[in-house]
């Protein structure tokens, strides 16, 4: 069972066959609760989306995980590393909601827009090296963008510069790709390529969390994590699209998109 | 040549040196500020900055000194309200402008029986340019583009979108301070050659007459500083020959050049 619920007795064991683990994880601002003790393990490899209403966590969950935030109790891991040195690693690629709000008259091609993403890796001071450049190089085939680097992101389709994003997101050489709402503003055919891109990416073993709260992305992914405060769900992605989590998430108002069941 | 006799004047040469070296720093701070909507906080730091220099005649102390600690206070001060308070970011911008322009008019008013020639400092002076002077811009100028290309790639990441920077662990509040300080160097520097009130313009307009060409972010930046240049080096030949305010003619050149670029026939459209 790819997504499991980590014993509490276990705390954290320092087990690389999972790609996050968190464990007893604690948050509240005040006396208002946001994640109350929430634990889970992603192994290795999984397509794994995480939902939940606004103000319902997920957000929390992802700083968490990228290691902008410590929880008041409780502990997560990425890969073994903490958070934080998994970021400075470069293992976490990130694709953040404020993608959408990006300023596009920003003066910069595609090829520069996804060395910024291996900025970190190559280090103050420092020029790239033979090394940093085939990885940028990479990313941008990955994500098919190559015949785009000469071209101003300002220039670009939606479609095109999510694609930009994922790839600024793969020069890191991450194996743990976070998405958070990443398709914000983009037409149905675009966002139905993106997820083609990110099933592609996810065969090719990179682990990817995507957070949204658009119930129609539970449908591309293998497991899905519902965050409401507590973890309500840790399921298939067909569990959980069929039981009444998604009621207890989000009221009895739920429309799925394309997969009406009666 | 004649035109060359200008270089016969020690006080013109020293005016060269000092406008070529602003001509090259101001771009490249300004093209952090433009590109992250922060184009006011040249102007602002330049307002406080003439709090400084009255502190400087006041005291007797280098106004130029006096000018780069005050606004570099101001600049760590202002970010950190961006930062912490939720201030919205244009509003301390004016509370500092306000602010420091007033102190300035109350400490000048005190000195008022020095002999503080006002004009020159507001908008720009070549002939007021002394070796003291040179020497210090020279000085920090090379420290300002040695600082700049040594944090290229990280300020370019962080004006591009911060969150995703601080996400990909780069640390944001520290290269955010080292700009703004940076900011208050360069504004602090100009001073002589192009005057407080105008410092704003001269870091931001040759950035926006470059991006009416849109480049990439490398090639945008050497095209402000090319527009840069040339206008202040053909500033400081007009001004000379004309007895225009160096500050003023420098300024006007870059708009026409912005003015041109903008409105050139067949220029494609910037995304969005």
């Amino acid at each position: 069972m790819p997504v499991t619920r980590t014993a509490p007795s276990t705390g954290i064991g320092r087990s690389t066959s999972n790609a996050i683990e968190v464990v007893h994880v604690n948050v509240a601002y005040g006396s208002q609760k946001i994640l109350d003790n929430v634990s889970f393990a992603i192994p290795q490899g999984a397509y794994v989306g995480v939902v939940g209403p606004n103000g319902g966590g997920k957000t929390t969950m992802l700083k968490i995980i990228l290691g902008l935030l410590q929880p008041q109790s409780g502990t997560a891991t990425v890969f073994g590393k903490t958070p934080r040195e998994a970021r400075k690693a470069g293992t976490i690629g990130y694709v953040p909601q404020s993608v959408s709000q990006t300023d596009f008259s920003f003066p910069a091609t595609v090829a520069e827009i996804v060395k910024g993403g291996r900025v970190p890796q190559i280090g103050i001071g420092r020029r790239m090296s033979a090394r940093d450049r085939e990885a940028i190089e990479h990313a941008m085939k990955e994500a098919g963008i190559t015949h785009l680097r000469n071209r101003l992101i300002g220039g670009l389709s939606g479609g095109e510069r999510q694609k930009a994003f994922i790839a600024r997101a793969l020069a890191s050489e991450p194996r743990l790709l976070i998405l958070d709402e990443p398709t914000t503003g983009v037409d149905p055919t675009a966002r139905h390529q993106f997820y083609a891109l990110l099933k592609t990416l996810n065969e090719r073993g990179l682990t990817i969390l995507y957070v949204s709260h658009d119930v129609e992305v539970m449908q591309e992914v293998s497991f899905v994590l519902a965050l409401n405060q507590k973890l309500l769900c840790h399921c298939s992605s067909h569990e959980f699209l069929t039981n009444e989590t998604l009621h207890r998430l989000y009221g009895g108002d739920v429309e799925i998109a394309h997969h009406h069941t009666h | 040549m004649e035109i060359l006799s200008i270089f016969h004047y020690e006080f013109m040469i020293r005016a060269f040196i000092a406008g070529i070296i602003t001509a090259v720093i101001a771009p490249m701070i300004g093209i952090f500020l433009v590109t992250r909507r922060y184009s006011y906080m040249a102007d602002t730091l330049s307002h406080v900055s003439l709090a400084g220099v009255a502190i400087g005649y006041l005291t007797g102390t280098q106004p130029i000194i006096m000018a780069m600690v005050v606004s570099a206070a101001a600049a760590v001060s202002v970010d950190q309200i961006r930062m912490k308070r939720k201030v919205f970011g244009d509003s301390a911008l004016i509370l500092f402008l306000s602010g420091g322009l007033a102190v300035a008019a109350v400490l000048l008013s005190i000195s008022r029986g020095l002999n503080v020639d006002l004009s020159s400092v507001l908008f720009g002076s070549i002939a007021t340019v002394n070796s003291t002077d040179i020497n210090i811009i020279a000085v920090l100028g090379v420290l300002v583009i040695a600082t700049i290309l040594l944090f290229y790639k990280e300020l370019v990441s962080i004006s591009f979108n911060e969150e995703l920077a601080a996400a990909a662990g780069l640390r944001v509040t520290l290269i955010n301070r080292i700009l703004v300080v940076l900011a208050a160097v360069t504004v602090s520097l100009s001073m002589r050659i192009v005057g407080i009130l105008l410092i704003g313009a001269l870091m931001v307009i040759p950035v926006l007459a470059a991006m009416q060409f849109s480049r990439g972010f490398r090639t945008t930046l050497l095209i402000a500083i090319a527009i840069s240049l040339f206008s202040v080096i053909t500033g400081l030949f007009i001004s000379y020959y004309l007895d225009f305010s160096s500050g003023g003619t420098i300024v006007l050149i870059a708009i026409a050049i912005f003015l041109a670029a903008a409105l050139r026939p067949g220029r494609k459209h910037a995304g969005s």
